[in-house]
């Protein structure tokens, strides 16, 4: 242990165009099949259109809440999930829904949980995309930032303490880094050898925050060396470099070496929510993003030097649209939750609250179908928004 | 049987638990080798090794997520707070993360926060706090407080059995001073069931931990100086709270004193005060009255710890009130 971590900022894994054809043509280092590259393609572009899919909802006030949008991020959230296998878990971010695709979250799911239908994975109890499956190996993050840090050390602590050779992968913002969660959990699991890989997704921003204004390290991998973990690297907006960073981590893992901290460079190309107009961030920095480094364009682009043809996306296009308009459908024909099932599962047992005597005989009292208009929608944007 | 003390009767449980369910382990700062601040749980590291007796670096938030992160995966930990007034430093990760996992996430949290607590020890401002009534409001998760070695015991295995988190106060005053006969065998004591410490007609003292000896001595000197046939009710569990029985004892004697060692604004007293006034007002023939710390952080020399702290000649004097109105 210690002196091992390795930041590589001005020298990124897997820039696009480093690595020589010959390389590329048979899966590339990586060792991808040719089916599995294209599931990478697959998994980040039903990210992003089914993305595109609830702000169309948003903006029709279809979804209850707030809507959180990952674009610009796909790559980082699919290749790093990716490198992990069946039986491992991951604790995903709100800019994560790729992470959480790839582990067999369904957008049935997540279009449920936006509208808080009755039978969305989490009864309407919580928003977006904050629920989980420990079966299929996703576990749903809550909103005070770092928390899953030790919550994945101690998931991780339960396959050592039982000999499994599964690991645990858990996302941090550059903004989460500067929270004790984040400090204790990976310092436990470091002292403690769990199988954990924490993923630092430096996106630039945590909420209007820039990361100058979050930290005095160059790279956030760099604080790997005070816990005597590696750290590595990598362009969060590369998904073959992302997988590949990610797979290094999760094979030292599953070898008994331990923690380890993957930094994945990419860019927030959308407000911290959808309300967020990004007032806060310098001119330009958007377009130039979107224009220069688009994950999904540049991930395209290298398939085709593969010698993927066009019209193979294409087809990949079209069935993701007819899933997600089935999804769209599906989750529209669900009902809302029944009142009284707030009461029910606080614990195991008792198994349900009774109603206050006022609430007795259980109807709602409440128009919930309707939405405050406090909550600031695309409609309504909030005072000094242009 | 031989009597043991409040202390043991906990470490008792711990090693019988981890004996009857390999799934229990135990975590915590000085916990295995050295046995814990007060060697609650010495000896268990030297029987069951020191990947279930974990020491853990000081890591409150580190240790209670862990935890919690195990438990949805089938462990049963048991975490031990050096002492209690640290659970603070948990307090997000225990109201925001465990509290709700059930509820919003479906993800069972069986664990145990478990620690020494409360004062008349001289330990002033961070080794004495009941921080009880923070937890209490939670809902998700569960409280028990036991006064009693007996009790310690069998709630230690009801907590360590349970499917959800339970807070676990352990009072250090009691930790020595109290014995207890064990009942024999694998008794369990249910969570939500308080005790009649000493029964009584005139008036109900209601309290838990160590004020359930203040309020039994003061009831001794009530019943000798007064003739009062003084009713104690310990509570055992805090959350959930058994109504049945604190209701009972009120329609029994129709007043109430309600005696706890934790500070008077936001203590557990108003809630009991306002579920009484609710559901047994015609019952009542007097205010009831409480008996609690003053609000103050505790002090640390003795003469202002016991002017801060709820005292027998509190109680007997509260009592010969509600007894004369």
């Amino acid at each position: 242990m210690g002196g091992s971590a390795k930041s590589r900022g001005a020298e990124r894994t897997g820039v696009r165009g480093a690595r020589p054809a010959a390389e590329r043509d048979s899966g590339g280092a990586a060792g991808l099949t040719r089916k599995q590259r294209l599931e990478l393609y697959y998994w980040m572009r039903l990210t992003r259109s089914l993305e595109e899919r609830l702000v169309n909802l948003y903006r029709q006030t279809r979804v209850v809440g707030g809507l959180f949008h990952s674009l610009g991020q796909e790559a980082d959230a699919v290749g790093s999930a990716y490198a992990l296998q069946r039986g491992d878990i991951l604790s995903p971010l709100i800019r994560n829904l790729g992470s959480m695709l790839v582990k067999g979250a369904t957008p049935v799911e997540i279009l449920k949980q936006y509208m808080a239908r009755g039978d969305s994975p989490t009864r309407g109890r919580e928003l977006n995309i904050h629920f989980g499956d420990t079966e299929r190996g996703f576990i749903g993050q809550i909103s005070p930032l770092g928390d899953m840090v030790p919550v994945m050390a101690g998931v991780t602590l339960s396959f050592k303490m039982r000999g499994e050779a599964r690991v645990g992968l858990v996302y941090v913002g550059d903004g989460a880094t500067s929270t004790g969660a984040f400090h204790e959990g990976i310092n436990f699991a470091a002292v403690q050898r769990c199988p954990l890989v924490v993923v630092i997704e430096n996106n630039g921003y945590a909420y209007s925050t820039p990361t100058v204004k979050q930290s005095l390290v160059k790279q956030f991998a760099d604080k790997a060396i005070g816990y005597g973990i590696p750290g590595e690297t990598a362009d969060g907006n590369d998904v073959v470099a992302t997988y590949e960073a990610t797979k290094r981590a999760v094979d030292r893992a599953r070898r008994g070496e331990g923690t380890s901290i993957v930094e994945l460079m990419t860019f927030r190309r959308k407000g911290h929510a959808e309300h967020d107009n990004q007032s806060y961030v310098p001119p330009g920095e958007l377009e130039r993003w979107a224009a220069e480094n688009d994950p999904i364009d540049r991930y395209v682009a290298r398939l085709s030097s593969e010698g993927v043809p066009t019209d193979e996306l294409q087809a990949i296009d079209a069935r993701i649209q007819r899933e997600i308009d089935e999804a769209t459908d599906a989750a529209e024909a669900s009902g809302v939750p029944q009142p009284l099932d707030a009461l029910t599962g606080i614990y195991a047992d008792p198994p349900s609250e009774r109603p206050l005597w006022f609430r007795e005989g259980g109807a709602a009292v409440v128009q919930s179908s309707e939405r405050p208009s406090s909550w600031g929608t695309f409609d309504a944007p909030a005072k000094g928004a242009d | 049987m031989p009597e043991i003390t409040y202390l043991e009767a906990i470490r008792e449980a711990l090693f019988e638990e981890m004996d009857r369910d390999p799934n229990v382990f135990m975590i915590g700062e000085d916990i295995g080798g050295f046995g814990g601040a007060f060697k609650v749980t010495e000896g268990l590291q030297a029987k069951f090794g020191d990947a279930r007796v974990i020491d853990s670096p000081i890591s409150e938030i580190g240790i209670v997520g862990a935890a919690a992160g195990a438990a949805h995966m089938g462990m049963r930990p048991v975490v031990e707070m050096q002492f209690i007034d640290f659970i603070a430093n948990a307090y997000d990760m225990l109201t925001n993360y465990v509290a709700t996992a059930r509820y919003r996430a479906f993800l069972p949290t069986p664990m145990v926060v478990r620690g020494p607590s409360g004062g008349y020890v001289r330990g002033g401002p961070f080794h004495s706090q009941n921080p009880e009534a923070g937890f209490i409001h939670t809902p998700g998760l569960k409280v028990v407080y036991p006064s009693t070695a007996a009790d310690a015991k069998g709630l230690m295995k009801a907590a360590i059995r349970d499917d959800d988190c339970v807070l676990f106060f352990e009072h250090k005053y009691l930790y020595r001073r109290i014995k207890g006969e064990m009942p024999s065998g694998d008794v369990v004591v249910p969570i939500g069931k308080a005790r009649i410490a000493r029964e009584g007609t005139d008036l109900s003292i209601i309290t838990y931990a160590a004020t359930v000896y203040k309020a039994l001595e003061a009831a001794e000197q009530l019943e000798r100086e007064d003739g009062l046939h003084v009713e104690v009710l310990d509570l055992r569990t805090l959350a959930p709270l058994d109504d049945d029985a604190i209701f009972a004892t009120v329609k029994k004697t129709n007043r109430v004193l309600i005696v706890h060692e934790d500070t008077r604004t936001g203590g557990i007293a108003g809630e009991l005060t306002a579920r009484i006034s609710e559901s047994c007002f015609e019952w009542l023939d007097a205010p009831i009255l409480r008996v609690t710390a003053h609000d103050v952080p505790l002090p640390y020399a003795p003469s202002l710890e016991d002017f801060v702290l709820p005292q027998t000649p509190d109680i007997v004097l509260a009592a010969r009130r509600l007894a004369a109105y």
